[in-house]
């Protein structure tokens, strides 16, 4: 007789949201909560400006669409994409790099005629995807030779992303195939020796591959003191902008540090210092929570998902979703060097939005698309 | 077979345990990290409220960025193409402005504002974001500064500031060449280097100014100032100086493209001159032009309209981006290849009987002169541009090695001379054909395309350029717009660019050149020569050769009526020449749009320009 897998999943109690559209109810609802909180904030931030509030509702909808779109397709069929897909990105970092030359500063764009495109945005799903590919094929915990394979299917894309560079994107893609070989099982000592030689190559790519104005960002990057009017700058500013919030908060649309234009890129990478400047301990603990609740969700959805590869897949976007949040929190608060990453879904801006959401599209469809399983 | 099932479910139930371990210890991770987070917060928000809320009371310090100036551009005698002037403008910031309108309508009662200076600001302020100040008015006179002075408290918002702002003394002159800037939008914003740009308005938009825009550029500095509780600036704390951009030198010689420009007169058109030996573009016109001072601090919807329905098309940079048939100015190219490769003799002779045409077609290609040339060799084909001589000449050579021999001279491909936006042209091919049309090569196309016709297209650039390849024996030096980078503070050189040299055609029997030399220069001075119009009072020898490309192909036998045709119909007329002919220095190549015969309208511009560089215009001086 045929049973279903996950019995929390019993037939009366899946809505018409999950079985016609595979969406889970749960995860929508926290995701739009989020989206809603993030407009409150960026009005504030932006000085009450109704047209970035507009822009960003443009946005959120478009990747809401990207969400609904890919949670539609099941996870066989991604993973029978996965190679192409991989593949495809790959080159498509290649191109970036090659007809990027010309271009001043970053080169991250692609022109396809029609719209622009980010291959290294695209690398961010088809890292894990490719992982999760690779490892669901093999005995599990990965063999020696599955896990060097790996690293190195993680550490070009990766390596391109750096020589854009996009050091906050490198850091995404890399974690979250990072994420994939670990909860398939990565032994503690090839973990340790992994991260060794990781480390070690470093030196290869500061010596051989990087640009001098390259190599300038990037100590920028570890020690903004060097920077002490640009970076060091925003962390003092943001400091004093969280600590004057105090428990309670100066009130939506009263910050004060905000308000004053003291904070600099208020309404992007450091939207998070509005929010704690006006909503206080007592709300940050709340957004917090909400970020828990979608990063739980994501846990429990991969524990449950039916095959190795949706495992992996779930596992890991979850956990780089986490990576997201903590980074930029850990930026704003002064805990971690300035990495330009947004806080997911109230940050300002598109890009990176359209791909996260997309990742929630993957997560829903391994909730929803499930097979019956013969005994 | 259900046993190997029941074997590989209980490894999977094992993958399955070790997986969901892995996700708890992830899990556990993430709340301990949430939890150091929370903490954080705690610190900040509950220990350290008092003290950050009395910083935040007295928090005064802002950060001002200070742009850093723009290079400036010369032309490679130090005469200044691009500059940066100071004026006084009249800035709005629309999130400080009350009521729009109302500040509007009051401004105009005190200062005198255009309805195209308000559609300018209007759009401006429709692409900016709502805390950048834009302009009104620039360039205020004084007694417009003191009107607004003496009514300034009546417009929170409003301010008149000292600002430099990009201004090209020549106006139209070399417009094309060294482009323009603009006000930086939405889209380059996000490409741009925030910090290097910090304060900056302006970026680069066509021409060397978009090209060379990292250099030219520079890098802003910053300001700590300290504020009152309004945010008016108190003292200044802290500096970092910004760098200001290099100048950039263009091996324009302004001179010798004033002379093409004057040379091109009202028609529409381009002529390009190239110093042969170092690759220089001395001159590189596309008439008509237009002044890119409009530009600088955004146009008016009138004026755009204006320039983009001119039908004339005076925003295009023909010299670069037009991509004409080349005409009878490829017959040296194709003459050369055919001579290299034995298809025939320099002395041997084809009969011309006005027409060609080939076994099982009926088609009939037509020789420009219909009663025929008569018996035609090498040299007197060239001089008399024969079709038929090369009709025959392409066929037997083919179209494969008619595009081998001609990609060498740098047909069908950008020349990366360094303004952007250059085209390639399209140098036809089988594999060119398979790609853009998706059929394969006629026997027939391969006739046409001998006389320059068909589908080849190359621009005026690109045919300056192959000739200096010609002029030169087979050497490809750059072609290159920047001559060298100076520091803006101390004038020093930066760098000085080397122009790429390189040995791109080598022929079997080197003598050949000489033979095209030879009938290039007959062209010109010969007594039959399609170019013999402007050989008058010359005391130095031209090599050149006339081109007059169809704009679109008449019927086989419908009758030639230039009178009848609307100008646009008409043909486009080229030249393309080096002097001196016995020691190249120079390649000019001119294009002129429904000019019709090439001899007689393109040849005497190209003269002009010649002559003015035989005087020494772009000449010796500047050379190594």
């Amino acid at each position: 007789m045929a049973e279903l897998a996950d019995r929390a999943t019993s037939s009366r109690h899946i809505s018409v949201l999950q079985r016609v559209l595979h969406l889970d109810v749960q995860l929508v609802t926290a995701l739009l909560l989020l989206s809603c909180a993030g407009l409150a904030v960026l009005y504030s931030a932006t000085n009450q400006s109704v047209d970035a509030v507009q822009n960003q509702i443009i946005r959120m909808s478009v990747a809401f669409t990207a969400m609904v779109v890919m949670a539609q397709i099941p996870p066989d069929t991604l993973r029978r994409w996965t190679p192409w897909v991989f593949l495809g990105g790959l080159i498509m970092l290649v191109l970036v790099l090659l007809v990027g030359t010309v271009g001043q500063g970053a080169q991250r764009w692609l022109d396809l005629g029609l719209f622009r495109f980010q291959p290294a945005e695209l690398m961010k799903l088809a890292i894990p995807m490719a992982v999760a590919w690779y490892l669901s094929m093999r005995p599990l915990p990965p063999s020696l030779f599955s896990v060097l394979l790996t690293t190195v299917a993680i550490a070009v894309p990766t390596g391109l992303i750096i020589l854009q560079p996009d050091l906050g994107t490198a850091l995404l893609v890399s974690a979250s195939g990072f994420f994939a070989l670990f909860l398939a099982g990565l032994r503690w000592r090839v973990m340790v020796t992994v991260m060794l030689a990781i480390v070690a190559m470093v030196p290869v790519f500061w010596l051989f591959l990087m640009r001098e104005y390259q190599k300038q960002r990037v100590l920028t990057l570890f020690d903004p003191e060097r920077d002490p009017l640009g970076s060091g700058y925003h962390i003092i500013q943001s400091t004093i902008a969280i600590g004057s919030g105090g428990v309670f908060g100066k009130g939506w649309l009263n910050g004060t540090q905000s308000q004053l234009d003291f904070l600099p890129e208020r309404h992007t990478d450091f939207i998070f210092a509005v929010f704690a400047e006006e909503f206080g301990l007592i709300g940050v603990l709340q957004l917090l929570a909400l970020y828990l609740f979608i990063i739980g969700r994501g846990l429990y959805i991969a524990v449950n998902a039916q095959d190795t590869y949706g495992r992996l897949l779930a596992g890991s976007l979850t956990l780089t979703f986490f990576v997201y949040v903590f980074v930029n929190v850990g930026m704003v608060s002064g805990l971690m060097p300035v990495v330009g990453l947004p806080l997911p879904l109230v940050s300002y801006g598109g890009t990176s939005m359209v791909t996260l959401m997309a990742a929630f599209g993957i997560l829903m469809s391994i909730r929803t698309h499930r097979k019956l399983w013969a005994s | 077979m259900a046993g190997d099932h029941h074997n590989q479910l209980r490894d999977r139930t094992q993958e399955k345990r070790q997986f969901t371990r892995r996700t708890f210890m992830a899990g556990a991770g993430v709340l301990v990290l949430m939890g150091l987070l929370g903490g954080r917060m705690g610190q900040l928000q509950v220990a350290g409220h008092q003290r950050y809320a009395t910083l935040s009371q007295a928090n005064r310090v802002k950060l001002v960025p200070l742009p850093p100036n723009r290079g400036l551009i010369y032309d490679r005698n130090g005469i200044v193409l691009a500059e940066n002037r100071p004026n006084f403008q009249l800035l709005l910031t629309p999130e400080q402005v009350p009521d729009m309108d109302v500040t509007l309508a009051g401004l105009g009662e005190i200062l005198d504002i255009s309805d195209a200076e308000m559609d300018r600001f209007q759009g401006l302020r429709a692409r900016s974001r709502h805390f950048e100040a834009l302009p009104l008015k620039v360039r205020l006179t004084d007694r417009e500064v003191a009107a607004f002075a003496a009514n300034r408290h009546r417009f929170p918002g409003v301010e008149v500031e000292a600002r430099l702002s990009r201004h090209y003394p020549h106006g139209p002159h070399a417009a094309h060449a060294i482009g323009y800037v603009g006000r930086i939008n939405e889209r380059e914003l996000r490409r741009v280097d925030r910090r290097r740009y910090g304060g900056s308005s302006h970026i680069g938009k066509t021409g060397t100014e978009l090209q060379f825009e990292e250099r030219l550029h520079g890098h802003a500095g910053l300001e700590q100032v300290e504020t009152n509780a309004l945010g008016r600036v108190i003292q200044p704390l802290g500096r970092r100086a910004p760098e200001p951009g290099d100048d950039m030198v263009l091996t324009l010689d302004s001179r010798l493209q004033r002379v093409a420009e004057v040379a091109m007169g009202d028609e529409s058109g381009s002529i390009v001159a190239m110093d042969v030996r170092t690759g220089d573009i001395l001159a590189l016109a596309s008439m008509p032009s237009f002044d890119p001072n409009i530009f600088v601090n955004g146009v008016d919807r009138a004026t755009y309209a204006a320039l983009q329905e001119d039908p004339e098309r005076p925003l295009f940079n023909r010299a670069v981006r037009g991509q004409y048939p080349p005409g009878s100015t490829i017959k040296p190219f194709i003459g050369l290849a055919g001579l290299e490769h034995g298809i025939f003799d320099p002395d041997e002779t084809v009969f011309c009987p006005g027409h060609f045409s080939i076994d099982n077609v009926s088609h009939r290609w037509r020789c420009w002169r219909r009663r025929g040339h008569g018996n035609m060799d090498f040299l007197d084909a060239m001089i008399q541009s024969c079709d038929v001589y090369y009709y025959k000449l392409g066929y037997e050579l083919g179209i494969d090695r008619m595009a081998a021999f001609l990609e060498r001279f740098g047909f069908g491909r950008a020349p990366g001379v360094g303004i952007p936006g250059e085209r390639s042209g399209i140098l036809p091919s089988r594999d060119w054909k398979r790609q853009a049309r998706g059929e394969g090569w006629f026997h027939g196309e391969t006739i046409i395309t001998s006389i320059g016709q068909g589908y080849f297209l190359s621009t005026p650039l690109q045919l300056a350029h192959a000739t200096a390849i010609i002029a030169n024996r087979g050497v490809s030096v750059g072609p290159r717009v920047l001559r060298a980078v100076h520091d803006a503070t101390n004038g020093e050189t930066l760098a000085t660019e080397e122009a790429q040299r390189k040995r791109v055609v080598e022929l079997d029997d080197e003598s050949l050149w000489d033979v095209v030399f030879k009938s290039m220069e007959e062209s010109v001075h010969g007594d039959r020569g399609t170019g013999r119009s402007i050989r008058s009072d010359l005391d130095y020898r031209i090599a050149g050769k006339t081109g007059t490309s169809q704009v679109f192909s008449l019927g086989q036998d419908e009758e030639y009526d230039e009178e009848e045709l609307q100008r646009r119909f008409r043909d486009h007329a080229l030249f393309t020449a080096f002097a001196p002919a016995d020691n190249p220095r120079i390649a000019v190549a001119a294009l002129v749009e429904h000019g019709g015969s090439g001899g007689a309208v393109a040849a005497p511009k190209v003269r002009q320009v010649l002559d003015a560089y035989m005087q020494g215009i772009g000449g010796e001086t500047n050379h190594g």
